[in-house]
């Protein structure tokens, strides 16, 4: 890292530090539904969605991700986050094995949800995605109206009355109703980028998931979008358990009850990169009392 | 580094080569040699056209589609409607065989073949078949149908059939190309089966490139002569049956009336070749209009 990028980074970290603190009082005194997930590093009354044991992740031989092994806890929001190529949307993608399309992908180890290993083989993953639903990095609407976009999960599951109701809901939900409501037969491709990605928000709610994958919704669109996005998850808690991946530490700092932080490891025979998760916390513990010193350099912006 | 900027004026420099004389001719150049292949490439298709209309047209009169064949092609008279049901039959019955096997063909080499051995393969092969003469096709389509259970509108259905494969394989899976993994990715998070996503998702952003692929193998099945010459016969009378006896076409007519010298049968290929254009003319207007509207209910 040079003399000119080190010098800059840590003004930019004062702001996340800041926020983490005001996020961290308000979410403590706000909604009931959350409680004190982010003060209360224990925290232990919340029902645990996902288990992750032992998780490795391998695209051919090349090991990806390495020993992963944390906890998701129902109707909270939790970050990943860590440099580039550290695995974290790799992670992400086990939970509702969208991996398995990656030709080579290969998982090892557990991932219970309920209970359940998802990797069983018993366990079919289009059932699997019908309960995790995923918005990705780009916004993705189908070519079609936003209507038959919001409706194409529920038609799938083939149910056919009270359509406009759900959709309704849907839109309303992801907070795009009143912008879209008089252009319903209008094709989706015509809405902005931060429309077109809260209308994927609510396509993918349509399905009435229990669980709601992000990978880096944020980073195609501009603050304002993305604050709206933000605003638009602390609603949906209310609802889904949220697992958000994001390149952006003070969206992770603003949004996030818990944080894991993955990094990468340099394998010294092979010059492969391989990450693994070096630190999982609530969120304010991650940003103000880091216990590992890479999660420190992380956050205060020395490395990364 | 700094000296160097200091010393040449850069905007200067900026104004200097973008405005440079050689520069400006060579654009100049190349836009008019652009410009010329253009007019070159449409003159003789629009050549092709007017001729077609302007001898053709004398013939169309009502008579023209409801007449059968005249008996002696060198007499004026008579018209050319078995030869129009004929083309249509065999075109639209060769459309039955291949478009769906095409498309369905396609389906697998991009969806699921993708670079395996089988999918390499079978591509290959459908660019070698691409290239067949369309006679040999004719030749093929004889040897193994037509001796068999003699000449009929189906073995030149077979033979077209054959023809447009290829074509509607390659430009099937070109479309679906261009249908971004963002979209397939979007519907297997919502909890969709492959086969459904293909079908409620793929095929559905594909439409129209699909119609203008399958309406370009139709267009060229229409036109073509050599393999229906073996396979179909020349018959005189109408003949609605696909499976039974010779019938026409309007390629084979034109075929057959331009070889004479004959001054009304010279008119009548005439006459058949502006009834053969305009019937592609229309299917492929057709299409655009049925693609078009379906592209607007799904994209409104």
């Amino acid at each position: 890292m040079t003399e000119s990028t080190s010098t800059d980074l840590p003004q930019e970290v004062e702001e996340p530090m800041a926020t983490v603190a005001a996020s961290a009082s308000s979410v403590g005194g706000g909604p009931a539904m959350t409680p004190a997930a982010s003060s209360d590093p224990a925290s232990i009354g919340a029902e645990v969605v996902f288990d992750v044991r032992d998780l490795d992740v391998y695209y051919g031989a090349f090991r990806a991700v390495r020993d992963v092994n944390l906890q998701i806890h129902k109707k909270e929001i939790t970050a990943f986050i860590g440099p580039s190529g550290c695995g974290k949307s790799t992670v992400l993608r086990c939970f509702d094995r969208m991996n398995d399309l990656i030709e080579g992908a290969r998982v090892e180890g557990k991932v219970l949800y309920h209970g359940v290993d998802l990797y069983d083989d018993r366990v079919d993953p289009v059932e699997v995605r019908k309960r995790i639903g995923m918005v990705f990095q780009k916004p993705n609407p189908f070519p079609k109206s936003i209507y038959d976009n919001i409706a194409f999960g529920p038609r799938l599951a083939g149910n056919k009355e009270n359509l406009d109701d759900l959709v309704e809901r849907a839109l309303r939900q992801a907070a795009l109703w009143d912008e879209v409501k008089d252009r319903l037969k209008k094709s989706a491709m015509g809405l902005s980028g931060g429309q077109q990605q809260r209308l994927c928000i609510a396509r993918a709610i349509a399905v009435e998931p229990e669980v709601i994958l992000m990978d880096e919704p944020c980073s195609a669109l501009d603050p304002i979008a993305t604050a709206r996005i933000e605003d638009l998850m602390q609603e949906l808690k209310a609802e889904f358990t949220i697992l958000i991946v994001t390149h952006n530490m003070q969206q992770a700092a603003r949004v996030s009850d818990r944080t894991a932080f993955f990094t990468t490891e340099i394998n010294s025979h092979s010059d492969t990169r391989t990450g693994c998760l070096v630190e999982y916390a609530p969120t304010n513990k991650i940003f103000s009392a880091p216990e590992d010193e890479r999660t420190e350099n992380y956050v205060t912006g020395r490395f990364g | 580094m700094n000296d160097l900027i200091e010393r040449t004026d850069t905007g200067e420099l900026l104004l200097r080569d973008t405005t440079r004389r050689s520069r400006r001719v060579r654009n100049r150049l190349a836009s008019i040699w652009m410009t010329g292949s253009l007019i070159v490439a449409v003159v003789p298709l629009a050549l092709v056209i007017g001729y077609v209309l302007v001898k053709g047209i004398g013939q169309l009169t009502p008579d023209w589609f409801t007449k059968d064949l005249p008996a002696v092609t060198r007499k004026a008279g008579g018209g050319m409607g078995p030869a129009i049901v004929g083309t249509l039959l065999i075109t639209l019955t060769a459309a039955v065989m291949a478009v769906p096997l095409g498309i369905l063909g396609a389906i697998y080499l991009h969806e699921y073949g993708g670079r395996g051995r089988v999918a390499r393969l079978i591509r290959f092969m459908a660019d070698v078949m691409t290239g067949v003469p369309s006679i040999v096709m004719g030749l093929f389509v004889y040897t193994v149908w037509t001796i068999a259970h003699g000449l009929s509108a189906f073995g030149g259905a077979l033979a077209l059939a054959c023809l447009m494969l290829p074509i509607i394989i390659r430009t099937t899976e070109e479309m679906l190309k261009l249908v971004p993994d963002e979209l397939r990715l979007a519907s297997y998070a919502l909890g969709n089966r492959k086969w459904r996503t293909i079908v409620t998702v793929v095929l559905p952003a594909s439409f129209g490139g699909i119609t203008s692929g399958v309406m370009l193998a139709i267009a060229r099945a229409a036109g073509e002569t050599a393999p229906l010459v073996f396979t179909i016969g020349a018959a005189r009378k109408l003949n609605l049956s696909i499976f039974d006896g010779p019938t026409t076409s309007l390629s084979v007519q034109i075929f057959g009336n331009a070889q004479t010298p004959f001054e009304a049968a010279q008119a009548r290929a005439w006459g058949a070749a502006l009834t053969l254009v305009a019937i592609v003319f229309i299917l492929t207007i057709l299409a655009r209009v049925v693609s078009a509207a379906v592209a607007r209910r799904h994209n409104a």
